[in-house]
Protein backbone atom coordinates (compact mmCIF):
# COMPACT_ATOMS: atom_id res chain seq x y z
CA UNK A 1 0.00 0.00 0.00
CA UNK A 2 1.04 3.58 -0.59
CA UNK A 3 0.05 6.04 2.09
CA UNK A 4 0.09 9.71 2.92
CA UNK A 5 0.62 10.44 6.59
CA UNK A 6 -0.13 13.69 8.33
CA UNK A 7 1.57 13.47 11.71
CA UNK A 8 1.67 15.87 14.65
CA UNK A 9 5.28 16.81 15.43
CA UNK A 10 6.10 18.72 18.58
CA UNK A 11 9.61 19.11 19.99
CA UNK A 12 8.74 19.37 23.68
CA UNK A 13 5.86 20.36 25.96
CA UNK A 14 6.53 24.06 25.55
CA UNK A 15 7.11 24.40 21.82
CA UNK A 16 4.23 24.78 19.42
CA UNK A 17 3.64 21.67 17.36
CA UNK A 18 2.61 21.33 13.75
CA UNK A 19 1.53 18.71 11.24
CA UNK A 20 4.18 17.25 8.93
CA UNK A 21 3.30 15.24 5.83
CA UNK A 22 5.06 12.01 4.96
CA UNK A 23 4.70 9.50 2.14
CA UNK A 24 5.19 5.78 2.60
CA UNK A 25 5.44 3.17 -0.17
CA UNK A 26 4.92 -0.57 -0.26
CA UNK A 27 3.47 -1.04 3.20
CA UNK A 28 2.10 -4.55 3.70
CA UNK A 29 -1.64 -4.65 4.40
CA UNK A 30 -0.85 -7.31 7.00
CA UNK A 31 1.48 -5.14 9.03
CA UNK A 32 0.22 -3.53 12.19
CA UNK A 33 -0.21 0.20 12.50
CA UNK A 34 2.78 0.50 14.82
CA UNK A 35 4.93 -1.55 12.42
CA UNK A 36 3.97 0.91 9.71
CA UNK A 37 5.19 3.74 11.97
CA UNK A 38 8.39 1.77 12.64
CA UNK A 39 9.01 1.61 8.90
CA UNK A 40 8.52 5.36 8.69
CA UNK A 41 10.91 5.92 11.60
CA UNK A 42 13.61 3.76 10.02
CA UNK A 43 13.34 5.80 6.84
CA UNK A 44 13.56 9.01 8.87
CA UNK A 45 16.60 7.77 10.80
CA UNK A 46 18.37 6.68 7.61
CA UNK A 47 17.78 10.18 6.23
CA UNK A 48 19.22 11.67 9.40
CA UNK A 49 15.89 13.08 10.59
CA UNK A 50 14.31 12.75 14.03
CA UNK A 51 12.00 9.71 14.31
CA UNK A 52 8.38 10.18 15.36
CA UNK A 53 8.04 9.57 19.10
CA UNK A 54 5.06 7.49 20.21
CA UNK A 55 4.23 5.32 23.23
CA UNK A 56 4.04 1.54 23.08
CA UNK A 57 5.02 -1.40 25.20
CA UNK A 58 3.34 -4.81 25.08
CA UNK A 59 2.08 -4.63 21.50
CA UNK A 60 -0.52 -7.21 22.39
CA UNK A 61 -3.36 -4.99 23.51
CA UNK A 62 -3.01 -5.40 27.27
CA UNK A 63 -0.79 -2.65 28.65
CA UNK A 64 -2.58 0.47 27.45
CA UNK A 65 0.64 2.31 26.60
CA UNK A 66 -0.05 2.84 22.92
CA UNK A 67 -2.49 5.59 22.17
CA UNK A 68 -2.86 7.52 18.94
CA UNK A 69 -5.74 9.59 17.66
CA UNK A 70 -6.12 8.33 14.10
CA UNK A 71 -8.45 9.94 11.56
CA UNK A 72 -10.61 11.46 14.29
CA UNK A 73 -10.85 8.40 16.52
CA UNK A 74 -8.73 7.17 19.43
CA UNK A 75 -7.08 3.86 18.55
CA UNK A 76 -8.17 4.31 14.92
CA UNK A 77 -10.98 3.02 12.74
CA UNK A 78 -11.92 -0.18 14.52
CA UNK A 79 -13.76 -1.03 17.72
CA UNK A 80 -12.59 -2.73 20.90
CA UNK A 81 -8.87 -2.64 20.05
CA UNK A 82 -5.80 -0.63 20.92
CA UNK A 83 -3.57 0.89 18.23
CA UNK A 84 -1.09 -1.97 18.47
CA UNK A 85 -3.90 -4.34 17.45
CA UNK A 86 -4.88 -2.19 14.47
CA UNK A 87 -3.83 -3.51 11.06
CA UNK A 88 -3.17 -1.67 7.85
CA UNK A 89 -5.84 -3.69 6.04
CA UNK A 90 -8.33 -1.39 7.76
CA UNK A 91 -7.07 1.35 5.41
CA UNK A 92 -7.13 1.65 1.65
CA UNK A 93 -4.27 2.11 -0.76
CA UNK A 94 -3.67 5.83 -1.28
CA UNK A 95 -5.36 6.88 1.99
CA UNK A 96 -4.30 9.96 3.90
CA UNK A 97 -4.00 9.14 7.58
CA UNK A 98 -4.08 11.93 10.16
CA UNK A 99 -2.26 10.96 13.37
CA UNK A 100 -2.53 13.13 16.48
CA UNK A 101 -1.68 12.69 20.15
CA UNK A 102 -4.36 12.48 22.86
CA UNK A 103 -5.37 16.08 23.44
CA UNK A 104 -6.39 17.09 26.95
CA UNK A 105 -5.18 19.64 29.44
CA UNK A 106 -4.63 16.80 31.92
CA UNK A 107 -2.47 14.90 29.39
CA UNK A 108 0.27 17.34 28.33
CA UNK A 109 2.25 16.38 25.24
CA UNK A 110 5.79 15.24 26.00
CA UNK A 111 6.93 14.98 22.43
CA UNK A 112 5.24 14.30 19.07
CA UNK A 113 2.57 11.68 19.75
CA UNK A 114 3.60 10.86 23.30
CA UNK A 115 1.58 12.34 26.15
CA UNK A 116 2.07 12.37 29.89
CA UNK A 117 -0.63 10.25 31.51
CA UNK A 118 0.60 10.71 35.08
CA UNK A 119 -2.81 12.17 35.86
CA UNK A 120 -4.21 8.61 35.76
CA UNK A 121 -1.53 7.46 38.18
CA UNK A 122 -2.45 10.32 40.49
CA UNK A 123 -6.08 9.16 40.36
CA UNK A 124 -5.11 5.60 41.22
CA UNK A 125 -2.98 6.84 44.10
CA UNK A 126 -6.03 8.66 45.39
CA UNK A 127 -8.07 5.51 45.85
CA UNK A 128 -7.55 2.83 43.21
CA UNK A 129 -6.53 0.23 45.78
CA UNK A 130 -7.80 -1.64 48.83
CA UNK A 131 -5.96 -1.16 52.12
CA UNK A 132 -7.18 -4.31 53.82
CA UNK A 133 -5.20 -7.51 53.69
CA UNK A 134 -7.23 -9.79 51.46
CA UNK A 135 -5.11 -12.85 52.17
CA UNK A 136 -3.68 -15.26 49.63
CA UNK A 137 -5.37 -17.21 46.84
CA UNK A 138 -7.08 -19.88 49.01
CA UNK A 139 -8.71 -17.11 51.06
CA UNK A 140 -10.57 -15.99 47.97
CA UNK A 141 -13.31 -18.47 48.78
CA UNK A 142 -13.66 -17.32 52.38
CA UNK A 143 -15.77 -14.30 51.48
CA UNK A 144 -18.68 -15.08 49.23
CA UNK A 145 -19.25 -12.76 46.30
CA UNK A 146 -22.39 -12.76 44.20
CA UNK A 147 -21.61 -14.10 40.74
CA UNK A 148 -23.35 -11.11 39.20
CA UNK A 149 -21.18 -8.67 41.16
CA UNK A 150 -18.02 -10.63 40.44
CA UNK A 151 -18.81 -10.45 36.72
CA UNK A 152 -19.52 -6.71 36.75
CA UNK A 153 -16.39 -6.09 38.77
CA UNK A 154 -14.30 -8.14 36.33
CA UNK A 155 -15.79 -6.25 33.38
CA UNK A 156 -14.76 -2.97 34.99
CA UNK A 157 -11.33 -4.37 35.86
CA UNK A 158 -10.66 -4.88 32.15
CA UNK A 159 -9.73 -1.18 31.91
CA UNK A 160 -6.07 -0.85 30.93
CA UNK A 161 -5.78 2.87 31.64
CA UNK A 162 -5.03 3.81 28.05
CA UNK A 163 -6.79 7.16 28.20
CA UNK A 164 -8.80 6.73 25.00
CA UNK A 165 -11.93 7.69 26.91
CA UNK A 166 -10.42 11.07 27.80
CA UNK A 167 -9.12 11.49 24.26
CA UNK A 168 -12.50 10.67 22.71
CA UNK A 169 -14.62 12.75 25.07
CA UNK A 170 -15.56 16.19 23.78
CA UNK A 171 -15.02 17.44 27.34
CA UNK A 172 -11.80 15.48 27.98
CA UNK A 173 -13.56 13.90 30.96
CA UNK A 174 -12.06 10.99 32.87
CA UNK A 175 -15.41 9.69 34.09
CA UNK A 176 -15.21 6.35 32.28
CA UNK A 177 -11.78 5.56 33.69
CA UNK A 178 -12.73 6.62 37.21
CA UNK A 179 -16.11 4.90 36.87
CA UNK A 180 -14.34 1.67 35.93
CA UNK A 181 -11.98 1.85 38.91
CA UNK A 182 -14.74 2.77 41.35
CA UNK A 183 -16.97 -0.03 40.05
CA UNK A 184 -14.27 -2.64 40.10
CA UNK A 185 -13.60 -2.04 43.80
CA UNK A 186 -16.99 -0.96 45.14
CA UNK A 187 -18.71 -4.08 43.82
CA UNK A 188 -16.54 -6.39 45.93
CA UNK A 189 -16.71 -6.78 49.71
CA UNK A 190 -12.96 -6.15 49.96
CA UNK A 191 -13.34 -2.77 48.30
CA UNK A 192 -16.62 -1.73 49.93
CA UNK A 193 -15.06 -0.80 53.25
CA UNK A 194 -13.42 2.36 52.02
CA UNK A 195 -15.78 2.98 49.11
CA UNK A 196 -17.10 6.28 50.46
CA UNK A 197 -13.71 7.79 51.05
CA UNK A 198 -12.45 6.43 47.74
CA UNK A 199 -15.14 8.02 45.59
CA UNK A 200 -14.89 11.41 47.32
CA UNK A 201 -11.10 11.45 46.97
CA UNK A 202 -11.02 10.28 43.38
CA UNK A 203 -13.69 12.75 42.24
CA UNK A 204 -11.93 15.63 43.99
CA UNK A 205 -8.65 14.61 42.37
CA UNK A 206 -10.27 14.24 38.96
CA UNK A 207 -11.59 17.81 39.19
CA UNK A 208 -8.27 19.14 40.46
CA UNK A 209 -6.34 17.55 37.60
CA UNK A 210 -8.33 19.51 35.03
CA UNK A 211 -10.41 16.81 33.39
CA UNK A 212 -13.76 17.99 32.00
CA UNK A 213 -17.26 17.08 33.18
CA UNK A 214 -19.39 14.24 31.86
CA UNK A 215 -22.30 15.04 29.52
CA UNK A 216 -23.30 11.41 28.95
CA UNK A 217 -22.34 11.76 25.29
CA UNK A 218 -20.95 8.25 25.07
CA UNK A 219 -17.83 8.82 22.95
CA UNK A 220 -15.77 7.13 25.68
CA UNK A 221 -17.85 3.99 25.57
CA UNK A 222 -17.71 3.94 21.76
CA UNK A 223 -13.91 4.11 21.74
CA UNK A 224 -12.89 2.13 24.82
CA UNK A 225 -10.74 -0.81 23.64
CA UNK A 226 -11.94 -2.89 26.57
CA UNK A 227 -15.67 -2.34 26.22
CA UNK A 228 -16.13 -0.41 29.49
CA UNK A 229 -19.72 0.86 29.39
CA UNK A 230 -21.53 4.00 30.55
CA UNK A 231 -23.14 1.92 33.28
CA UNK A 232 -19.90 2.41 35.17
CA UNK A 233 -20.37 6.18 35.00
CA UNK A 234 -23.90 5.84 36.35
CA UNK A 235 -22.51 3.68 39.17
CA UNK A 236 -19.85 6.28 39.88
CA UNK A 237 -22.64 8.85 40.23
CA UNK A 238 -24.54 6.54 42.60
CA UNK A 239 -21.46 5.85 44.70
CA UNK A 240 -20.81 9.57 44.90
CA UNK A 241 -24.34 10.34 46.09
CA UNK A 242 -24.16 7.50 48.59
CA UNK A 243 -20.95 8.93 50.02
CA UNK A 244 -22.29 12.49 50.02
CA UNK A 245 -25.73 12.14 51.57
CA UNK B 1 -22.25 17.64 51.62
CA UNK B 2 -20.79 21.00 50.61
CA UNK B 3 -19.00 19.33 47.70
CA UNK B 4 -22.42 19.14 46.03
CA UNK B 5 -22.01 22.78 45.04
CA UNK B 6 -18.40 22.59 43.98
CA UNK B 7 -17.50 19.16 42.63
CA UNK B 8 -18.16 18.19 39.02
CA UNK B 9 -20.61 15.45 39.99
CA UNK B 10 -22.41 17.67 42.49
CA UNK B 11 -22.90 20.45 39.97
CA UNK B 12 -24.20 17.95 37.44
CA UNK B 13 -26.61 16.56 40.00
CA UNK B 14 -28.06 20.00 40.68
CA UNK B 15 -28.37 20.90 37.03
CA UNK B 16 -30.01 17.61 36.16
CA UNK B 17 -32.54 17.98 39.00
CA UNK B 18 -33.29 21.50 37.79
CA UNK B 19 -33.54 20.12 34.26
CA UNK B 20 -36.08 17.48 35.30
CA UNK B 21 -38.06 20.16 37.10
CA UNK B 22 -38.10 22.23 33.91
CA UNK B 23 -39.16 19.17 31.94
CA UNK B 24 -42.24 18.80 34.16
CA UNK B 25 -42.92 22.53 34.05
CA UNK B 26 -42.91 22.49 30.25
CA UNK B 27 -45.74 19.94 30.23
CA UNK B 28 -47.85 22.11 32.53
CA UNK B 29 -47.09 25.21 30.49
CA UNK B 30 -48.05 23.41 27.31
CA UNK B 31 -51.33 22.28 28.85
CA UNK B 32 -52.30 25.84 29.73
CA UNK B 33 -51.32 27.15 26.31
CA UNK B 34 -53.44 24.55 24.61
CA UNK B 35 -56.52 26.00 26.34
CA UNK B 36 -56.41 28.75 23.75
CA UNK B 37 -57.08 26.35 20.89
CA UNK B 38 -59.19 23.82 22.75
CA UNK B 39 -61.83 26.35 23.79
CA UNK B 40 -63.40 28.69 21.30
CA UNK B 41 -64.01 31.23 24.05
CA UNK B 42 -60.77 33.22 24.52
CA UNK B 43 -61.87 34.02 28.07
CA UNK B 44 -60.98 30.50 29.21
CA UNK B 45 -57.38 31.22 28.43
CA UNK B 46 -57.52 34.77 29.75
CA UNK B 47 -58.94 33.55 33.03
CA UNK B 48 -56.26 30.88 33.30
CA UNK B 49 -53.61 33.51 32.59
CA UNK B 50 -55.22 35.74 35.21
CA UNK B 51 -54.97 33.03 37.83
CA UNK B 52 -51.37 32.39 36.77
CA UNK B 53 -50.40 36.01 37.34
CA UNK B 54 -52.31 36.61 40.60
CA UNK B 55 -52.59 33.39 42.59
CA UNK B 56 -50.27 33.31 45.59
CA UNK B 57 -49.33 29.63 45.18
CA UNK B 58 -48.41 30.30 41.57
CA UNK B 59 -46.33 33.24 42.71
CA UNK B 60 -44.39 31.01 45.05
CA UNK B 61 -44.01 28.46 42.30
CA UNK B 62 -42.77 31.21 40.01
CA UNK B 63 -39.88 31.97 42.33
CA UNK B 64 -38.97 28.28 42.42
CA UNK B 65 -39.21 28.18 38.63
CA UNK B 66 -36.87 31.15 38.22
CA UNK B 67 -34.53 29.51 40.67
CA UNK B 68 -34.67 26.30 38.64
CA UNK B 69 -33.85 28.10 35.41
CA UNK B 70 -31.03 30.05 37.01
CA UNK B 71 -29.58 26.97 38.69
CA UNK B 72 -29.74 25.00 35.44
CA UNK B 73 -28.22 27.78 33.35
CA UNK B 74 -25.51 28.87 35.75
CA UNK B 75 -24.24 25.36 36.41
CA UNK B 76 -24.57 24.45 32.73
CA UNK B 77 -22.42 27.42 31.79
CA UNK B 78 -19.80 26.77 34.46
CA UNK B 79 -19.56 23.11 33.45
CA UNK B 80 -19.44 23.98 29.75
CA UNK B 81 -16.64 26.50 30.24
CA UNK B 82 -14.67 23.96 32.28
CA UNK B 83 -15.21 21.47 29.47
CA UNK B 84 -13.78 23.85 26.89
CA UNK B 85 -10.82 24.60 29.11
CA UNK B 86 -10.18 20.87 29.59
CA UNK B 87 -9.12 20.64 25.93
CA UNK B 88 -7.14 23.76 25.11
CA UNK B 89 -5.78 22.38 21.82
CA UNK B 90 -8.41 21.00 19.50
CA UNK B 91 -8.01 18.01 17.24
CA UNK B 92 -7.43 18.64 13.57
CA UNK B 93 -9.83 15.89 12.66
CA UNK B 94 -12.26 15.09 15.45
CA UNK B 95 -15.58 13.62 16.45
CA UNK B 96 -15.81 10.57 14.29
CA UNK B 97 -16.85 8.49 17.27
CA UNK B 98 -20.31 7.00 17.39
CA UNK B 99 -22.09 9.07 20.03
CA UNK B 100 -25.35 10.62 21.15
CA UNK B 101 -25.75 13.16 18.31
CA UNK B 102 -27.63 15.99 20.04
CA UNK B 103 -25.33 15.78 23.03
CA UNK B 104 -22.66 17.55 21.00
CA UNK B 105 -24.88 20.60 20.51
CA UNK B 106 -26.38 21.04 23.98
CA UNK B 107 -24.83 24.46 24.56
CA UNK B 108 -25.97 25.65 21.12
CA UNK B 109 -29.56 24.46 21.48
CA UNK B 110 -29.49 25.89 25.00
CA UNK B 111 -28.40 29.34 23.87
CA UNK B 112 -31.10 29.44 21.18
CA UNK B 113 -33.63 28.49 23.87
CA UNK B 114 -32.24 31.22 26.08
CA UNK B 115 -32.66 33.85 23.34
CA UNK B 116 -36.25 32.72 22.92
CA UNK B 117 -36.79 32.84 26.67
CA UNK B 118 -35.51 36.41 26.94
CA UNK B 119 -37.78 37.56 24.11
CA UNK B 120 -40.66 35.59 25.60
CA UNK B 121 -40.18 37.23 28.98
CA UNK B 122 -39.97 40.74 27.58
CA UNK B 123 -42.94 40.14 25.37
CA UNK B 124 -45.30 38.46 27.70
CA UNK B 125 -44.35 38.07 31.28
CA UNK B 126 -43.47 41.70 31.90
CA UNK B 127 -46.69 42.76 30.23
CA UNK B 128 -48.67 40.41 32.44
CA UNK B 129 -46.96 41.78 35.52
CA UNK B 130 -46.84 45.45 34.75
CA UNK B 131 -49.85 45.65 32.49
CA UNK B 132 -49.43 47.19 29.09
CA UNK B 133 -51.68 44.64 27.48
CA UNK B 134 -55.16 45.29 26.14
CA UNK B 135 -57.95 44.54 28.57
CA UNK B 136 -61.39 43.01 28.36
CA UNK B 137 -64.10 43.46 30.94
CA UNK B 138 -66.15 40.43 31.86
CA UNK B 139 -68.77 40.56 34.64
CA UNK B 140 -67.38 43.89 35.73
CA UNK B 141 -63.87 42.51 36.14
CA UNK B 142 -60.91 43.50 33.97
CA UNK B 143 -58.71 40.84 32.44
CA UNK B 144 -55.66 41.16 30.23
CA UNK B 145 -56.73 40.04 26.81
CA UNK B 146 -53.76 37.85 26.07
CA UNK B 147 -55.77 35.49 23.93
CA UNK B 148 -56.52 38.16 21.31
CA UNK B 149 -52.95 39.35 21.45
CA UNK B 150 -51.62 35.86 20.84
CA UNK B 151 -54.11 35.31 18.05
CA UNK B 152 -53.08 38.59 16.41
CA UNK B 153 -49.44 37.63 16.64
CA UNK B 154 -49.81 34.16 15.24
CA UNK B 155 -51.65 35.54 12.24
CA UNK B 156 -48.23 36.81 11.17
CA UNK B 157 -46.00 34.25 9.51
CA UNK B 158 -42.60 35.42 10.89
CA UNK B 159 -43.84 34.96 14.46
CA UNK B 160 -45.11 31.49 13.65
CA UNK B 161 -41.80 30.47 12.09
CA UNK B 162 -39.66 31.91 14.87
CA UNK B 163 -41.81 30.30 17.54
CA UNK B 164 -41.75 26.85 15.98
CA UNK B 165 -38.03 27.03 15.21
CA UNK B 166 -37.29 27.86 18.84
CA UNK B 167 -39.24 24.82 19.98
CA UNK B 168 -37.55 22.53 17.48
CA UNK B 169 -34.20 23.51 18.98
CA UNK B 170 -35.54 23.05 22.49
CA UNK B 171 -36.70 19.62 21.32
CA UNK B 172 -33.14 18.79 20.26
CA UNK B 173 -31.99 19.90 23.73
CA UNK B 174 -34.52 17.62 25.34
CA UNK B 175 -33.86 14.51 23.25
CA UNK B 176 -30.45 14.26 24.86
CA UNK B 177 -31.23 16.11 28.10
CA UNK B 178 -34.13 13.88 29.15
CA UNK B 179 -32.15 10.66 29.03
CA UNK B 180 -28.87 12.23 30.13
CA UNK B 181 -30.47 13.39 33.37
CA UNK B 182 -31.28 9.79 34.27
CA UNK B 183 -27.66 8.74 33.84
CA UNK B 184 -26.51 11.73 35.85
CA UNK B 185 -28.84 10.64 38.64
CA UNK B 186 -27.11 7.27 38.52
CA UNK B 187 -29.86 5.39 36.75
CA UNK B 188 -28.73 3.07 34.02
CA UNK B 189 -30.16 -0.32 33.23
CA UNK B 190 -29.90 -2.80 30.40
CA UNK B 191 -33.67 -3.02 30.00
CA UNK B 192 -34.90 0.39 31.13
CA UNK B 193 -32.34 2.76 29.61
CA UNK B 194 -33.59 2.04 26.06
CA UNK B 195 -37.12 2.71 27.38
CA UNK B 196 -35.97 6.05 28.82
CA UNK B 197 -34.31 6.90 25.50
CA UNK B 198 -37.54 6.11 23.71
CA UNK B 199 -39.52 8.22 26.19
CA UNK B 200 -37.06 11.08 25.59
CA UNK B 201 -38.02 11.09 21.93
CA UNK B 202 -41.74 10.80 22.70
CA UNK B 203 -41.59 13.60 25.29
CA UNK B 204 -39.61 15.92 23.00
CA UNK B 205 -42.02 15.24 20.14
CA UNK B 206 -45.01 16.02 22.36
CA UNK B 207 -43.44 19.28 23.56
CA UNK B 208 -42.44 20.45 20.09
CA UNK B 209 -45.73 19.25 18.58
CA UNK B 210 -47.93 20.59 21.37
CA UNK B 211 -46.41 24.06 21.50
CA UNK B 212 -46.15 24.32 17.71
CA UNK B 213 -49.72 23.24 17.15
CA UNK B 214 -51.00 26.51 18.62
CA UNK B 215 -49.48 28.97 16.13
CA UNK B 216 -50.14 26.63 13.21
CA UNK B 217 -53.79 26.25 14.22
CA UNK B 218 -54.26 29.99 14.71
CA UNK B 219 -52.45 30.86 11.50
CA UNK B 220 -54.66 28.63 9.40
CA UNK B 221 -57.85 29.38 11.32
C1 LIG C 1 -37.14 24.70 29.46
C2 LIG C 1 -35.93 24.65 29.16
C3 LIG C 1 -34.90 23.58 29.50
C4 LIG C 1 -35.04 22.27 29.88
C5 LIG C 1 -36.31 21.51 30.13
C6 LIG C 1 -33.69 21.73 30.01
C7 LIG C 1 -33.39 20.43 30.38
C8 LIG C 1 -32.12 19.89 30.41
C9 LIG C 1 -31.78 18.59 30.88
C10 LIG C 1 -32.74 17.57 31.47
C11 LIG C 1 -30.44 18.42 30.71
C12 LIG C 1 -29.61 17.20 31.04
C13 LIG C 1 -28.94 17.31 32.38
C14 LIG C 1 -27.98 16.18 32.64
O1 LIG C 1 -27.37 15.66 31.75
O2 LIG C 1 -27.82 15.82 33.79
C15 LIG C 1 -29.94 19.63 30.12
C16 LIG C 1 -28.62 19.85 29.78
C17 LIG C 1 -28.10 21.08 29.45
N1 LIG C 1 -28.78 22.29 29.51
FE1 LIG C 1 -30.77 22.50 29.61
N2 LIG C 1 -32.78 22.70 29.72
C18 LIG C 1 -33.49 23.85 29.41
C19 LIG C 1 -32.97 25.10 29.11
C20 LIG C 1 -31.62 25.39 29.12
C21 LIG C 1 -31.12 26.73 28.98
C22 LIG C 1 -31.92 28.01 28.83
C23 LIG C 1 -29.77 26.61 29.02
C24 LIG C 1 -28.88 27.82 28.89
C25 LIG C 1 -27.72 28.00 29.28
C26 LIG C 1 -29.43 25.18 29.16
C27 LIG C 1 -28.17 24.63 29.18
C28 LIG C 1 -27.89 23.29 29.19
C29 LIG C 1 -26.61 22.71 28.85
C30 LIG C 1 -25.34 23.46 28.42
C31 LIG C 1 -26.74 21.32 29.02
C32 LIG C 1 -25.67 20.32 28.68
C33 LIG C 1 -25.21 19.49 29.78
C34 LIG C 1 -25.07 18.08 29.33
O3 LIG C 1 -24.92 17.81 28.13
O4 LIG C 1 -25.13 17.21 30.19
N3 LIG C 1 -30.60 24.48 29.24
N4 LIG C 1 -30.97 20.53 29.96
S1 LIG D 1 -12.00 3.04 30.39
FE1 LIG D 1 -11.39 2.12 28.42
S2 LIG D 1 -10.69 3.88 27.20
FE2 LIG D 1 -10.71 4.55 29.35
S3 LIG D 1 -8.64 4.16 30.13
FE3 LIG D 1 -9.86 2.32 30.59
S4 LIG D 1 -9.51 0.95 28.85
FE4 LIG D 1 -8.84 2.99 28.18
S1 LIG E 1 1.28 -1.45 23.25
FE1 LIG E 1 0.32 -2.38 25.00
S2 LIG E 1 -1.77 -2.09 24.51
FE2 LIG E 1 -0.82 -1.37 22.72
Amino acid sequence: MNLKLKIWRQKDPNTRGKFVNYRLRDISADSSFLEMLDVLNEELISKGEEPVVYDHDCREGICGACGLYINGRPHGPDSLITVCQLHMRKFKDGDTIVIEPWRARAFPIIRDLMVNRNAFDALIQEGGYVSVNTGSAPDANAILVKKEHADLSMDAAACIGCGACVAACKNASAMLFVGAKISQLALLPQGKIESNRRVMDMVAKMDELGFGNCTNTGACEAECPKGITLTNIARLNREYYKATF
Amino acid sequence: MSSIFTSSLGKKLLMSLAGIFLIIFLLVHMGINLLIVIFDDPMVYNKAAHIMSTNILIKIFEIILFGGFLLHMIYALILQIQNWVARPNRYNKANYSNTSFFSKFMIHTALITLVFLVIHMMDFYLKAKFGHAAEVIVDGKAYHDFASEIIDKFKMLPFVIFYIAAFVFLGFHLVHGFQSAFKTLGMDHKKYTPVVQFLAIIYSTIIVGGFSFIPVYIYFL
